[in-house]
């Protein structure tokens, strides 16, 4: 019987719908440890914006060391990352490079807004250059203020993110 | 092969053997700008640098707020050399509004100057460590920095945005027992980099990836511009804090360091050679600093320029001179404020240092010019 | 090792005051400077203009058709090397755009605490097309070299075209930057 309903031309749709199927059924026993094993491996995608990423390298230096948080040092293959630190100010030049990294990410992806500029503009609410936040870019998970913000609460901003995974759904697209 | 259709928008003919890539902005190696390169096979044919991603318009951000409010954004090009990017507006804009600067604050500038010029190289160290693929050069300087820092958040507050500068001096006297502890703080931190020749510029493997790359002759040095360590690097002796002495810098002993290889290898190894340098000047700054004074002159809330005049002021920054030309119109904002920046002008260098380079030395050509992409972009 | 020697005919180090007679010249102007700015006079005549003479400082003021005779006279016989910076300013009043070179020597080692300002201006226009209006200076880059990116610079900032520059594509800006050269005064950053 479920021979007949597979053709060539559907049979990537049935898998698709049978690993649906299998994903809704294993969310809610799984879930919690699928999401406990995300946000451990953070990993940061390797795009810096603005002057932020000066604190955003020291949070991986020696001292303060956001590894052991579980957030991994900034990568360079996009397609392995799942959180993007959007490192200060965006330009209207960065804007849609900043959307095409975002988009090239697979799924699941976390935003973290960091510094003033990456909020609201910060100091340069008045500039022609600048946006006035990344809300319109890309969505966002967390903010962190600060001009630039101290690692430290970088750090508990990466905190807070991995406390919204722990209560989000392991799926988190029906 | 490019035809120009209409502004901003060009047709390339696609060529058999030569590739088009482009590196950056989201790139390990590039920072916050791209650069176009083509390459035929592994070796690089032409490179084309396109910066801009941070253009935040400081100086129209300038024309419209006074010589105070002025400060806060102007120090951010270069958050972690704050300081010294400060540096060359205060002095031109103290130099318009007319006042004097005490003699302790001029000291007190020089300290925190060479501080910073200290936390910048070694930032700038730890990115060209990790860029050559050398773990341990990220993670030696990044730690060792944090005790600098640690000195400047004592004196001005601020990890690294300090605004300590303002027109009429520093913002604030240095705390007690200060000298004590940064006399301490230096000297260990000198014992400390004297310990990366051991580990990376006696390294074999940084010096065959270094060692002849990218080699900038003396001539094309001078004919390009190029600044700070670049310069130094192929052998021009030039320094600033020696040939144009601004505030106690002339009755400092200075020494400039040059080198005459030209290549990546002698641009790495200028800056390291400047921190130790910095470190002397700190100690002598420390021991000729008058003990106690007064350390800003008051201004005016909002203080107006005497007379229309234009000033062109500059200093020696961790990455070259640094020029700032204001132009006054007698009233309390700038009418037009420029920063020649020395990340900017070091830029032109890159595609002479690429041409003929292979692709996998282009990190250690490009982060040797010392340039802060930011800073460039203003 | 410490502090560039100075010609010793170099006695007097204060500024010349402005404020308190501007029709009469100072008397005390520093010498080495005095000497540069006359050799140019000498050259040109009336064709330039020496707007101030400072510590360290000259300041000439060229009309656009002669800026390319001046400085190569500049680079050939004062043996000024390389440019340090190139700045625009706008004029709306004079209807004038000036770009002002800012010009240092690596080589000399008597000028490495001279910058001399070579400045000209460009006519402007109200509503500018950059490139295609009459906002046209001759480019500087066949005598200093390193005037190549800071033109460009200028180009985009202002709308300045230098005529004979190789490369006058957009630098800083979006690519789709579609507004006024965003560093004239008409162009108000507030509210855009």
């Amino acid at each position: 019987m479920l021979k007949d309903l597979i053709t060539p031309e559907n049979a990537n749709v049935f898998v698709g719908k049978l690993g649906d199927i299998l994903e809704k059924a294993i969310d809610k026993p799984l879930g919690y440890a699928i999401n406990w094993g995300r946000i451990w491996s953070l990993w940061p995608v390797h795009i810096e914006t603005a002057c932020c990423s000066v604190e955003f390298g020291a949070a991986s230096s020696p001292r303060y060391d956001v590894e052991r948080f579980g957030i991994i040092e900034a990568f360079g293959s996009l397609r392995q990352c799942d959180l993007v630190v959007v490192q200060g100010t965006i330009t209207r030049k960065m804007a849609p490079r900043l959307r095409l990294v975002y988009d090239q990410m697979p799924e699941p992806k976390y935003v973290i807004a960091m510094g003033a500029c990456a909020i609201t503009g910060g100091l340069y609410f008045d500039s022609y250059n600048v946006l006035p936040g990344i809300d319109g870019v890309i969505p966002v998970d967390v903010y962190v203020p600060g001009c630039p913000p101290r690692p430290e609460t970088l750090i508990q901003g990466c905190i807070l993110l991995q406390e919204k995974i722990k209560r989000m759904k392991a799926r988190k697209f029906v | 092969m490019t035809t120009e259709i209409m502004p901003g928008l060009a047709l390339q003919k696609v060529d058999e053997r030569i590739m088009t890539l482009n590196v950056g902005p989201q790139h390990p190696g590039s920072g916050h700008m791209r650069i176009v390169v083509q390459i035929d096979g592994d070796y690089i044919v032409a490179c084309d640098p396109d910066p801009g991603y941070v253009h935040r318009g400081e100086e129209k951000m300038a024309e419209y707020r006074n010589y105070i409010t002025n400060i806060p954004h102007l120090e951010r090009p270069v958050i972690h050399d704050s300081c010294n990017v400060l540096y060359p507006y205060v002095l031109g804009a103290e130099e318009l509004l007319g006042i004097e600067v005490p003699e302790r604050a001029k000291y007190i500038r020089v300290i925190a100057s060479e501080l910073n010029r200290c936390i910048y190289i070694m930032y700038w160290l730890a990115i060209y460590g990790i860029f050559l693929g050398h773990s341990t050069m990220f993670m030696w300087p990044a730690g060792d920095r944090e005790f600098l820092i640690d000195l400047m958040e004592k004196m001005s507050g601020a990890r690294v945005t300090h605004a300590h500068f303002v027109p009429g001096g520093v913002r604030n006297d240095l705390p007690p027992n200060f000298e004590d502890v940064c006399l301490r703080q230096v000297n260990y931190f000198e014992k400390r980099i004297k310990e990366y020749a051991a580990v990376f510029y006696d390294n074999p493997i940084l010096i065959s990836r270094t060692q002849d790359t990218g080699v900038l002759s003396k001539q094309d040095a001078i004919r390009l511009g190029t600044t700070g360590s670049v310069l130094r690097a192929s052998g021009v002796d030039y320094d600033l804090r020696v040939k144009e002495p601004y505030d106690v810098y002339d009755e400092l002993d200075i020494h400039t360091n040059v080198m005459k290889e030209g290549d990546a290898y002698a641009r790495s190894r200028i800056p390291w050679l400047d921190m130790m340098e910095s470190c002397n000047i700190i100690r002598q700054a420390l021991q000729k600093m008058p003990k106690s004074g007064s350390v800003r002159t008051k201004l005016k809330p909002n203080p107006k320029t005497k007379v229309p005049a234009t000033v062109y002021k500059r200093v020696e920054s961790g990455r070259g001179s640094l020029g700032c030309y204001i132009v006054s119109d007698g009233k309390t904002e700038p009418y037009r404020l420029k920063l020649s920046v020395p990340s900017f002008r070091n830029l032109i260098a890159l595609p002479y240092l690429l041409k003929g380079e292979k692709l996998g030395n282009m990190p250690s050509v490009y982060w040797s010019l010392n340039y802060w992409p930011v800073e460039a972009d203003r | 090792m410490s502090t560039e020697t100075q010609p010793s005919d170099v006695i007097s180090k204060e500024k010349p005051t402005p404020a308190k007679k501007p029709e009469e010249k100072p008397v005390d102007l520093p010498a080495f400077e005095k000497g540069l700015s006359d050799k140019i006079t000498e050259k040109f005549g009336d064709k330039i203009e020496v707007a101030f003479v400072k510590e360290d400082r000259v300041r000439i003021n060229v009309g656009r058709e002669n800026v390319h005779e001046v400085a190569e006279f500049i680079r050939d016989e004062l043996n000024f090397d390389h440019v340090e910076s190139v700045s625009g300013v706008d004029f709306p009043k004079d209807k004038e755009i000036e770009v002002v070179y800012h010009i240092g020597s690596y080589t000399d080692s008597s000028l490495s605490r001279q910058i001399l300002v070579l400045a000209t201006r460009a006519q402007r226009e109200d509503n500018p097309i950059p490139g295609k209006d009459a906002t046209i200076l001759p480019t500087l880059r066949n005598i200093f070299y390193s005037v190549e990116f800071h033109e460009r610079e200028i180009f985009e900032m202002f709308g300045v075209f230098f005529e004979g520059h190789p490369d006058n594509r957009r630098l800083l800006l979006p690519e789709d930057w579609a507004d006024l050269p965003p560093l004239r005064k008409d162009f108000d950053s507030r509210g855009r």
